[in-house]
């Protein structure tokens, strides 16, 4: 399957990324060579095969549910654009 | 000779007879970097000041006898995609091109722990997305070796340092190669261990599945040294492998009698450039010299990891990435609209191979796509899994190439991404099997180094480093230095 320039703008805004028209056009023939070249996968039967999602016997990691000191407020705010009153600062979302 | 060519143990000889000062060797590595850095451009940031003072602290410890630490005043740089306290950490990208964190990695914490002098951060590609570390924001490195040709991807700063002695040793991240692959371009020892063996607790993160972080060094010893110092579990990554950890540089013994090494067709067939196939094959002979046994096997899945690697892992970037906003740190668009100010933070921040990437796995997670593409494509991993788990039954280790050619021209294949993907074809399988590897000089083609890889089973990082010892024993492929 080939994906178009439509698909392209569309997964772009899934992304949150603004693209040129000249990026567009771009993406959208570099993304098709990759996901041909991916096709190749269907050639193998994965019917009865489990996905590795990863090498490790992982569990979900869990902690005791207690007080632990964090990071200062004036550290975590060091790389703030922009910050107020120690919280984040970002435009109004309501007005 | 630079005082950087000598090994670890021989550094430390000279340290404790007082022939020598930490100040000396940071001397060194800074004398080494004026004359040879702008060529090069191995750096990002440099941190002349804290590691001259750092350096005479260590010298104080020296002379009260407190110099205990395994890494004790060696001068190392670090990949630019591990975080350090107070120290600019970019990634390569200008989204973090002013971004200080306010904490170190747990490998930078081990690193201190074991007096090590950090002096600065190494190029790379952005996001440690890349295979030639050409896709960097700033600039690209260059080979040390050729300085036409790329260092490779994407720990291209952290390999050319090494090769160049701008170093005594770096610290990289290996997620489909990127470590092993600009080891072998640069000539120089390039180890990615076990998945969850080095914690990745302040390793930005690119796809959490695979990345690992890794020493390049000149030689097999130190790094054992550099590996033995930054293995071990971290509570704070929970990824992190509760396993023992050996004693890796007691298992340098020398001796490879009896060693049953597979040697997979699929990495010395189609695409392998005949110079590098005949070097390694060569270097097969060193190792049968010292009383390993070698037979060729069949690793059937190889051909399909590459297509697994970029879906599974652009997926992961996808979402590891989304945490770049423009709202905590990093680059900010001026926007008066939240919803525009991340598109446009994004957008200004990442470069082209990023987007890409992202674009790549959001799509591979996009409703109606998950299956045919990621589902897929985790099952295909377990079938490369598998491969590797049947040869490991019966043989010790896997060796081949490391990379399919040498280090190919700047800006030969950057408007290819597909094309540069498949420069890391003979990386891309072990990373998907998360088993150790590594990368050591084992001779030339057309003037450029070739490495070979040596794979080993799960944890078994001793008999990795133990065959790759042996090897380098017998051969000189390591001393040889770029002139520059």
């Amino acid at each position: 399957m080939s994906i178009t320039t439509k698909d392209v703008q569309h997964v772009a805004k899934l992304a949150r990324l603004n693209l040129t028209p000249q990026e567009e056009e771009l993406f959208t023939g570099q993304l098709n060579a990759i996901l041909q070249y991916a096709e190749k996968l269907k050639e193998l039967d994965t019917d009865q095969v489990e996905a590795t999602t990863h090498v490790l016997p992982l569990r979900n990691v869990m902690r005791e549910d207690e007080n632990r000191p964090s990071l200062p407020i004036e550290k975590v705010l060091l790389n703030a654009p922009d910050e107020e009153d120690g919280q984040f600062k970002v435009p109004a979302v309501l007005e | 000779m630079s005082l950087l060519d000598y090994r670890l143990h021989e550094i430390h000889s000279k340290l404790h007879e007082k022939e020598l000062s930490v100040s000396d060797l940071v001397d060194e590595v800074f004398r080494q970097i004026g004359e040879r850095e702008e060529k090069v451009q191995a750096y990002l940031t440099l941190d002349e000041a804290g590691a001259r003072a750092q350096a005479k602290l260590l010298d104080d410890k020296l002379v009260s006898g407190e110099a205990r630490g395994l890494l004790f005043g060696l001068p190392a740089g670090l990949k630019d995609n591990i975080v350090t306290e107070g120290l600019r950490t970019t990634c390569a990208s200008q989204f973090l091109s002013n971004f200080n964190p306010v904490y170190n990695a747990t490998v930078v914490s081990k690193l201190n722990a074991a007096e090590a002098i950090t002096i600065g951060k190494l190029n790379m590609d952005e996001f440690a997305m890349g295979g030639s570390n050409e896709n960097s924001s700033f600039h690209p490195v260059r080979n040390p070796w050729n300085l036409e040709r790329v260092p490779g991807g994407s720990s291209g700063g952290s390999a050319a340092a090494v090769a160049a002695g701008e170093a005594f040793f770096t610290l990289g991240s290996d997620t489909g190669g990127s470590i092993r692959q600009p080891a072998s371009y640069c000539g120089v020892v390039g180890l990615k261990p076990t998945y969850g063996l080095v914690s990745r607790f302040g390793l930005v993160a690119f796809a959490s599945s695979l990345d690992q972080i890794g020493p390049l060094t000149k030689n097999v010893e130190d790094s054992a040294y550099v590996l033995q110092s930054i293995a071990g579990y971290d509570p704070m990554d929970s990824t992190s492998a509760k396993v023992d950890i050996p004693d890796y540089i007691s298992a340098l013994s020398g001796d490879v009698s009896g060693l049953r090494i597979a040697v997979p067709k699929e990495y010395l067939g189609e695409g392998v450039d005949a110079e590098v196939k005949e070097t390694v094959l060569n270097a097969l002979k060193v190792l049968e010299g010292l009383g390993a046994v070698w037979e060729e096997v069949s690793l059937p899945h190889t051909e399909y990891a590459v297509a697994t690697y970029y879906l599974l892992a652009s997926s992961e970037a996808s979402s590891n990435l989304a945490r770049f906003d423009g709202v905590r740190y990093g680059q900010r668009a001026d926007s008066g609209n939240l919803l525009d100010l991340y598109h446009e933070s994004r957008s200004q921040g990442f470069g082209d191979e990023v987007k890409r990437r992202i674009m790549l796995g959001t799509y591979a997670l996009s409703s109606g796509y998950y299956d045919a593409y990621y589902l897929k494509a985790q099952k295909v991993r377990t079938l490369i899994k598998q491969d590797f788990d049947q040869v490991f039954e019966k043989y010790d280790v896997i060796i081949g190439p490391t990379a399919p050619t040498t280090a190919f021209k700047l800006g030969a294949q950057v408007d290819d991404p597909l094309t540069m993907y498949l420069n890391d074809i003979l990386t891309i399988p072990v990373s998907l099997a998360g088993v150790p590897a590594i990368s050591v000089p084992c001779g030339f083609a057309g003037g450029m180094p070739v490495g070979m890889q040596i794979i080993g089973k799960a944890f078994d990082e001793q008999t990795v480093l133990r065959t790759a010892h042996a090897f380098e024993q017998h051969t000189d492929h390591h001393k040889r230095r770029p002139e520059l």
